[in-house]
């Protein structure tokens, strides 16, 4: 197994361009018995900006998502989200309540969605703590009595308001299960901004959606990243969705980080390189990252190389 | 494996006859062995003793009956091209979808034939009793869907809450002489705690594991019920457990002095189906009562929690939604009106004993719940009116009224496994004519 490098780690916390420090993420460590799928992992995300976090196939990057939203308890690490006003230990909260009190939404790399229930109730269950508080706990609700009516009326004008930035408004009503699957991403994008979140955490959203998909997918991160300010981390394997929208970059191999920096710092960076273009005989999809790395690279590169990632 | 090779042999046009022989003959071997032991020996009593009686073509019988069954299934298998099911399914949806709409005309005309059914001129005695049974069941049915139907829980154990909300009110009524209308939310209470106390270990368990740990417990209610003498009096149950009165007149045909029952207080003569008609009233109010709960909370946040968790935990946990807190409440809720339901049952019968709380009355509620489509209000209905009031129409059939149950429950489940009428309308729909209050600018 060739390692990419053996480097000590890199602790680098800086963020190029400059932002505040929404997500710190210090020497995060993920054991699952023998296998260290996170490896020792430090880096920082600015607030209302773009981190992409990408490298090849089993670098640990969901892993590292999971750690993030409660799902798999760190080995090792201090995961901090700093909301300004509030500071949350993301390491020792119970999955749900870091969605519910640090604010951290998410997707999943194969789409969760509540697939028999209607896709406007899909962006409603989004917004269930809210509107839980608004129904009096159910007590209130059951009789009629409180603002649950005008609760109930917001937040599904919230939720029209996320139908219509990804153009699904003609299939409110209709089963999530039943939507296409390039609707469905959408449709997971639009249920983790209804919950209003500080970070929004997107493990491969262009992944299966052609060409003119993923292009509307940039501009709808873009939106969000500009006209709602919140921070954006980002799991990729498309690098013309990687190198277009994101102001920071950080690259995983084997669960070390082996690079972190502007895109074009990454892009220039030989470490990613040898990940990207190894010597490993397994490629599965990774033609167009070759190509996207090659085209990006100094000529020199050899983007018929054999490539290991996808 | 045979999937597999169905579909190989559908795509291909052809089919394997060997493997649907080999099959059919595993399957005849099986029964071969079953039917050596169960039919094909009996004992009778012959002078002097108990002997054998060998009934060998019994076993031939049920070998070739089993062979020629298991090959006809698995040809029609083989053969059938797959787009037939997607289809049937579909078709079954759209039906489902019918009903459901019809349910909405439909269901406040079964409300009124209902209330109308006692005065019918065909209704006796017989009749409200049934009527009462299966409103009885009826009620458990809906109060078991929203822990199964939408919360997705696989409670096999519903019966433990039934029997806790009898007991507590037996006991309550018994001891502390309190009148129905106190001891009946008392019930419901105290089994909604059972259901908090209960749920709180196991609901951390998925799917198979929650089934098995929840029969346990109903199980485990029952022992207890049977064990503990001094408070219970075990088998030997309690009686005398005071029948309700109509809001305080009682309708006993002696009156005490200075005091008045139902008929005298009316002017009415005296008639034992006073009681069977209230009974059936009283039924029928609880009945309703947990159907509009359940109507008004699937449309509250928590409601659609539950039917998110059904649909995915995982998803529902990264939106903010406490896992366990929510199932807690469908747990806890259906308890109460299994409570409900069982102090009903201890107020109508006058006397319980733990007996009447064994693992085959959850397996029927739960069919009840299983065959009319889980989280269908209407399914429940049809499928109590079908299994409660069909067996015992059919009682003379005794024993195999079960088995037919059971058939039926089997082919339900290779035909429909979500139930016969699994349909789901939205809770809410998104009214487009009015434009968005809150849109910024348009899509970018
Ligand atoms: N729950 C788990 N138990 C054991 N090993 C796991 C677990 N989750 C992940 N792994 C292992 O950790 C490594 C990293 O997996 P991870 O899913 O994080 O990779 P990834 O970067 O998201 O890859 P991909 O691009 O394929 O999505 C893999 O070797 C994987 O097999
Ligand atoms: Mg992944």
């Amino acid at each position: 197994m060739s390692v990419a490098t053996a480097e000590t780690a890199n602790h680098d916390l800086t963020i190029p361009s400059g932002a505040r420090a929404l997500l710190t993420v210090e020497h995060l460590t993920m054991r699952f018995g023998g296998l260290v799928a996170v490896d020792d992992v430090s880096f920082a995300a600015g607030d209302a900006e773009i981190t992409a976090i990408i490298g090849p196939n089993g670098a640990g990057k969901t892993t590292l998502f999971n750690c993030l939203t409660g799902f798999y308890k760190p080995t090792v690490g201090r995961l901090t989200l700093d909301r300004g006003e509030k500071q949350f230990l993301l390491e020792r909260m119970d999955d749900f309540r870091i969605a519910q009190q640090a604010h951290v939404a998410r997707t999943f790399q194969n789409i969760r969605l509540f697939p028999a229930m209607s896709v406007l109730e899909n962006l409603i269950v989004a917004q269930h703590n809210a509107l839980m508080r608004a129904s009096g706990y159910t007590v209130f609700g059951l009789f009629g009595i409180g603002g649950y009516q005008k609760a109930e009326r917001e937040a599904i004008d919230w939720a029209r308001y996320w139908l219509e930035q990804v153009r699904l408004v003609e299939r409110a009503d209709d089963n999530a299960g039943d939507l296409p699957y390039g609707a469905q991403r959408r449709l997971e994008i639009a249920r983790a901004m209804c919950s209003r979140p500080a970070l929004l955490c997107l493990d491969e959203p262009a992944a299966g959606l052609n060409p003119r998909e993923s292009a509307e997918l940039n501009e709808l991160l873009l939106y969000i990243k500009q006209q709602h300010k919140i921070g954006l981390l980002l799991i990729e394997h498309d690098m013309s969705v990687v190198m277009e929208i994101s102001d920071h970059i950080v690259v995983l191999d084997y669960g070390r980080k082996i690079s972190d920096g502007t895109p074009a710092h990454v892009r220039a960076d030989p470490a990613v390189v040898r990940a990207y273009l190894g010597e490993e005989e397994d490629d599965e999809i990774p033609a167009e990252v070759a190509a996207d790395l090659a085209e990006d690279q100094d000529p020199g590169a050899d983007g018929s190389g054999e490539v290991r990632g996808g | 494996m045979a999937v597999e090779a169905g579909k190989r042999a559908a795509l291909e046009g052809t089919v394997d006859f060997q493997a649907i022989l080999k099959e059919a003959g595993l399957a005849a071997l099986v029964a071969f062995g079953l039917a050596i032991s169960i039919v094909g020996v009996r004992t009778v009593t012959i002078p002097g003793g108990l002997g054998l009686e060998y009934r060998w073509e019994w076993v031939v019988i049920a070998v070739v009956g089993v062979f020629l069954g298991r090959f006809a299934l698995a040809y029609r298998r083989e053969t059938r091209s797959p787009g037939r099911r997607a289809e049937r399914e579909e078709a079954m949806d759209r039906i489902g979808a019918q009903v459901q709409r019809m349910a909405k005309v439909a269901g406040p005309l079964l409300v009124v034939l209902a209330i109308a059914l006692p005065w019918m001129p065909f209704s006796n005695r017989y009749i409200v009793d049934i009527a009462t049974l299966v409103v009885m069941y009826i009620m458990l049915g809906w109060g078991l869907n929203i822990v199964v139907g939408l919360a997705g829980l696989l409670d096999l154990g519903y019966v433990a809450f039934y029997a806790v909300g009898a007991y507590s009110y037996a006991l309550i009524a018994v001891y502390f002489d309190l009148s129905f209308w106190i001891c009946l939310p008392l019930a419901g209470l105290f089994a909604a705690t059972f259901g908090v106390l209960l749920g709180f270990p196991v609901l951390r368990l998925r799917g198979d594991y929650l089934a098995i740990v929840t029969l346990g417990f109903g199980e485990i209610i029952r022992v207890v019920l049977l064990n503990w003498y001094e408070f219970t009096r075990g088998p030997d149950g309690i009686s005398g457990i005071p029948r309700p009165s109509f809001f305080g007149l009682p309708f006993s045909r002696r009156v005490q002095e200075g005091e008045q029952s139902f008929h005298t207080f009316f002017g009415l003569d005296f008639s034992s189906m006073h009681r069977i008609v209230f009974l059936y009233y009283l039924i029928l109010a609880l009945a309703l009562i947990t159907n509009l709960f359940t109507m008004r909370i699937r449309k509250l946040p928590v409601g659609r929690a539950w039917e998110a968790l059904r649909e995915d935990e995982i998803a529902c946990r990264s939106l903010g939604i406490n896992p366990t807190n929510t199932k807690l409440t469908a747990f806890a809720i259906g308890a109460m009106f299994g409570g409900f339901a069982g102090s009903f049952f201890a107020t109508r019968q006058g006397f319980i004993s733990p007996e009447s709380f064994t693992f085959v009355e959850s397996a029927v509620i739960l069919a009840i719940v299983v065959l009319g489509g889980m989280g269908s209000q209407i399914g429940v209905v049809i499928a109590a009116v079908v299994l409660i009031g069909g067996t015992e129409l059919f009682r003379e059939l005794e024993q195999f009224r079960m088995l037919a149950f059971g058939g039926l429950m089997v082919l339900i489940m290779v035909w429909r496994p979500r139930g016969l009428l699994a349909h789901r309308d939205p809770t809410m729909l998104l009214d487009t004519d009015s434009p968005s209050a809150t849109a910024g600018k348009s899509s970018p």
